[in-house]
């Protein structure tokens, strides 16, 4: 964006340090950006889940459409249950397929939890696709997804 | 790094029996992905809190296993089904096995 604006200006001094600037931040950038793919996250998610079957609903991923700042980026699990002795919310896992590493989270519910829902804040490299998956004490998986838009990525650069 | 910080737990103090209530805490960590490097070019070494659970009369209830996407200075929402009156104890664990530990009460009417 900068740039662009600046191309209209006649080369200064000013304008000469801040590609400088822009070429150094791109340089410590490039190097490291080894970033999970969909495909890690379903293995990561194989492994977890061997042999059982994902069924939709259930679980509620809210996210932000659009996150300006992708270095804190707020998200909220909830997971429709009575949460009882028979019927309970086991765990929440959580998977970013656009971040360096695909995990992000994993929640832990007890009966005890009265409600099996959890937010907190989370980093995004670039914008993504956010999964959670809820595993019931039945052994049933729920899936959820979905895609987060970001301005500004936040992997530490 | 050590957890320095003292964290931050908002619990309602009193709560009817049977009811939700819902726990906020936040905690200042640097929660180092790993995935940076230095001016010099050398990777950062990762350093997050790994580990939160929360307790209530020392029964755990609820556990966070958090890894590197979670961001610095975490913070987590969660609930609790209240019964009985007694004492909250939540623990963030960190890489280096350092922990840090911070109690309220609850008061069921």
């Amino acid at each position: 964006m900068l740039t662009h604006l600046d191309a209209t200006l006649a080369p200064t001094r000013r304008r000469a340090l801040k590609l400088a600037g822009l070429a150094a931040f791109a340089a410590v950038l490039a190097p490291r950006m080894a970033l999970a793919t969909e495909a890690q996250v379903a293995d990561e998610m194989k492994k977890l889940f061997a042999g059982k079957t994902m069924g939709e609903g259930k679980i509620k991923l809210d996210m932000p459409e659009i996150a300006e700042n992708g270095l804190v980026v707020p998200i909220n699990i909830d997971v429709e249950s009575p949460m009882t002795e028979a019927d309970f919310v086991k765990s929440v896992h959580v998977f970013a397929d656009g971040n360096p590493l695909p995990q992000v989270v994993t929640y832990r519910f007890t009966r005890e939890s009265g409600k099996a829902s959890a937010s907190t804040r989370m980093r995004l490299a670039q914008t993504q696709n956010v999964i959670a998956v809820a595993e019931m004490s039945s052994g049933q998986l729920y899936s959820a997804k979905v895609q987060v838009k970001v301005t500004i990525g936040g992997c530490g650069g | 790094m050590a957890i320095k910080s003292q964290p931050r737990v908002r619990v309602p103090a009193q709560a009817k029996a049977g009811e939700i209530v819902e726990i906020k805490t936040l905690i200042s960590h640097e929660m180092e992905s790993g995935q940076r490097k230095d001016a010099a070019g050398k990777p950062v070494p990762r350093d997050i809190i790994n580990t939160f659970q929360a307790a209530f009369n020392g029964k755990p209830f609820f556990t966070a296993e958090w890894f590197t996407s979670i961001s610095a200075n975490p913070y987590q929402s969660f609930f609790f089904k209240a019964k009985e009156s007694g004492e909250f104890t939540f623990t963030w664990k960190d890489d280096g096995g350092t922990e840090q530990k911070a109690t309220a009460k609850l008061t069921v009417a």
